[in-house]
């Protein structure tokens, strides 16, 4: 396998140059940029596999990189990072079309991991993302007869995002429910396409109104 | 509680005032319908411009209420808000062309609107829109400052547009109702037009007072917070060069000073009072400073704190604590799911575990303040843990005041305080014994 290229975007230096102590070499990190502008630049010249997302940076923020680029290079798989779990930007991120999301607190070993994970088209799921969705998608089973397919999860698959929220790792999720670490990773993909085709005005909604409930 | 929803305009999301977005979330649901709506209703008279425009004028702008980090974040350009897509703009336009070509028709077979007035009423409705939406922009743009040029060559545009359409209406209708009647008509538009150029000034000019006495309330308000965020974060760092020696001391800090700057930036969204998500939290929170290991709490649903749900927490709690005393993991997960019939937590490490069926017998701690005590409250608690596979004690509790919020849970009177101990002293609990 060859290493993957990957680009980190980030306005803080200090969390890059961490990362970067952190991945390089396994991975082989191409570049950095430190707002939208500069990601843009960056990004398109380099063509990397993967890129490390902040959620917020000058400029709009990752979401606006996302919306610049991924109708173009649809081939660049997208990370998003964030400090701040806020639920209505790590919601609004993944459905502008990023892979996954985990926090800057995240151990090397595992953000390799991930990024792989990212770079071979699956999804990665973090227990608070796992936890946000299984939130933003609630009280849907109930209804399943009046909704469409996309509108609401299957059993295995809150099964999944469960196990997952509770702290399950891939593996562990596979041996839990007696299948394998393809369809685990099946699932997850599927939820995550929910997640950003759905339509349902309650799933923006849910993350415009999250506080104020 | 006579808390009733009210219909809003979102200001983030509206593609000419809003109004559509806004009813369409209040009715749930989609916006397109609401477009038709309007649309169709246009072609009778008018009637769904003009409920568009009254709806507009009374329904109020809603700007989206965020936590200090992510408005912070908002004002420095660090994120960008939900905006409406390409596609709901062209689906709109697309839509609006249509119900234009409709009344056209309308109009040509003579049905419609009296012709005479068709015309300057069209350009007047179109005025008034494109006014009315920078008066809209006029606040909103004190929160972007972005589009104060724009809004202002416009919205002259706008009104020197009705002006002139109220001269031209004047040349060409000369001599026929009667000039009177066409100059008095004429002068109505054209100081209708004069007005929509000043009257949002005017407006705004008084807004001004108000805005900036708020204003100055407000940083009023964000210096005394900053002031006492800088000293909690100051004393932390303090601490930290205290203790630089100790590695599990200082990453307990790090992570108490986290937790307490996360949740006043991006604010979890337990209410303030007593929720089974709350007090959970605090409960992790405990037992992350005493047994420097970290708790992760991850929730999806609420339920109010009353006598089963609090045997639940202290349950949990043992769990956590049993997890950070003897398995020796570097995490905790715990993830609880209520709502509905039924409350669930799950408490997680990857740690050292143990053999259940071997020791279950002197394992008071657990049998006694986990399972014991979920049992009498009608849940089921479950322990799986293998050696060297770490451990998960499952607990589930039936809700007896289902649902998230009913009115009467703010204070439920618990019965059970008496054999309920204080939370310092239940973190002693799981030594050994304490069967109740």
């Amino acid at each position: 396998m060859t290493t993957l290229r990957v680009v980190i975007v980030d306005d803080h230096a200090m969390f890059r140059t961490g990362v970067r102590a952190e991945i390089d070499g396994p991975v082989d990190i191409v570049a950095e940029a430190d707002d939208v502008d500069s990601a843009i630049a960056v990004i398109t010249e380099a063509k990397p596999e993967v890129v490390l997302l902040d959620v917020h940076m000058p400029g709009g923020g990752g979401l606006e990189v996302m919306r610049r680029l991924h109708t173009r290079h649809p081939e660049i798989k997208f990370l998003a990072l964030s400090v701040s779990d806020a639920a209505e930007d790590v919601i609004g991120i993944i459905r502008a079309g990023a892979r996954g999301y985990v926090t800057k607190n995240i151990s090397g070993p595992e953000l390799l991991d991930a990024i792989g994970r990212v770079a071979a088209g699956d999804a990665v799921f973090s227990p608070r993302l796992a936890g946000f969705v299984l939130d933003a998608f609630a009280g849907t089973i109930e209804i399943a007869q009046v909704d469409e397919d996309l509108d609401r999860l299957t059993e295995r698959e809150r099964e999944v995002m469960r196990l997952i929220a509770r702290g399950y790792a891939y593996k562990e999720v596979a041996k839990e429910l007696f299948i394998s670490i393809k369809t685990v990773e099946t699932h997850v993909s599927s939820v995550l396409r929910k997640l950003q085709l759905s339509s349902r005005h309650e799933l923006t909604r849910w993350a415009n109104d999250r506080r104020l409930i | 509680m006579t808390d009733y929803r009210r219909a809003y305009r979102p200001a983030e999301r509206r593609l000419v005032g809003g109004v559509a977005t806004g009813v369409a979330e209040h009715l749930g649901v989609p916006v397109l319908y609401v477009r038709i709506a309007f649309i169709v209703a246009t072609w009778f008279q008018g009637v769904g411009i003009i409920a568009y425009l009254l709806l507009w004028r009374f329904l109020p702008l809603q700007r989206p209420d965020l936590s200090p980090g992510l408005e912070s974040a908002t004002r420095r350009g660090l994120r960008s808000g939900s905006r409406t897509g390409p596609t709901e703009v062209a689906q709109t336009v697309a839509l609006g062309a249509l119900g234009i070509g409709v009344l056209l028709l309308i109009q040509a077979t003579g049905r419609g609107i009296n012709d005479g007035l068709f015309g300057p009423l069209l350009v007047a409705v179109v005025g008034v829109a494109v006014v009315w939406r920078q008066l809209d922009d006029a606040t909103w743009s004190r929160w972007m400052r972005q589009t104060s040029g724009w809004a202002f060559a416009s919205r002259v545009a706008a009104g020197i547009g009705l002006v002139a359409v109220a001269a031209l209406y004047l040349l060409t209708k000369e001599g026929g109702w009667g000039a009177a009647l066409n100059l008095a008509s004429a002068l109505v538009i054209a100081v209708l037009g004069v007005g929509l150029i000043l009257g949002p000034w005017i407006a705004r000019l008084s807004g001004d007072l108000s805005q900036e006495r708020r204003e100055r309330v407000r940083s009023q308000e964000r210096a005394d917070v900053a002031a006492h965020l800088h000293d909690s974060v100051l004393q932390t760092l303090a601490l930290l060069q205290k203790n630089a020696g100790d590695a599990a001391a200082v990453a307990t800090l790090a992570r108490r000073q986290e937790r307490e700057l996360r949740d006043w930036l991006y604010g979890n969204d337990e209410q303030a009072g007593d929720s089974l998500v709350a007090a959970l939290r605090a409960s992790a929170a405990e037992v992350e400073d005493t047994h420097h290991v970290p708790v992760e709490v991850i929730a999806v649903g609420d339920a109010p704190l009353d006598a089963d749900v609090s045997a639940l927490v202290r349950a949990a709690r043992e769990a956590m604590v049993n997890a950070a005393k003897h398995a020796g993991a570097d995490r905790i997960d715990v993830y609880a799911e209520a709502g509905g019939q039924q409350a669930q937590v799950f408490v997680r490490d990857r740690g050292a575990g143990f053999d259940l069926s071997a020791i279950a017998d002197d394992r008071m701690g657990v049998r006694g303040s986990i399972i014991a005590r979920i049992e009498r409250h009608g849940g089921t608690a479950t322990i799986r843990s293998e050696p060297g596979g770490g451990t998960e004690v499952a607990m589930s509790i039936p809700l007896r005041t289902p649902g998230p919020n009913p009115p009467d849970a703010a204070a439920p009177p618990t019965t059970e305080t008496a054999e309920v101990p204080e939370p310092s002293e239940v973190s002693e609990v799981s030594e050994e014994g304490r069967v109740p």
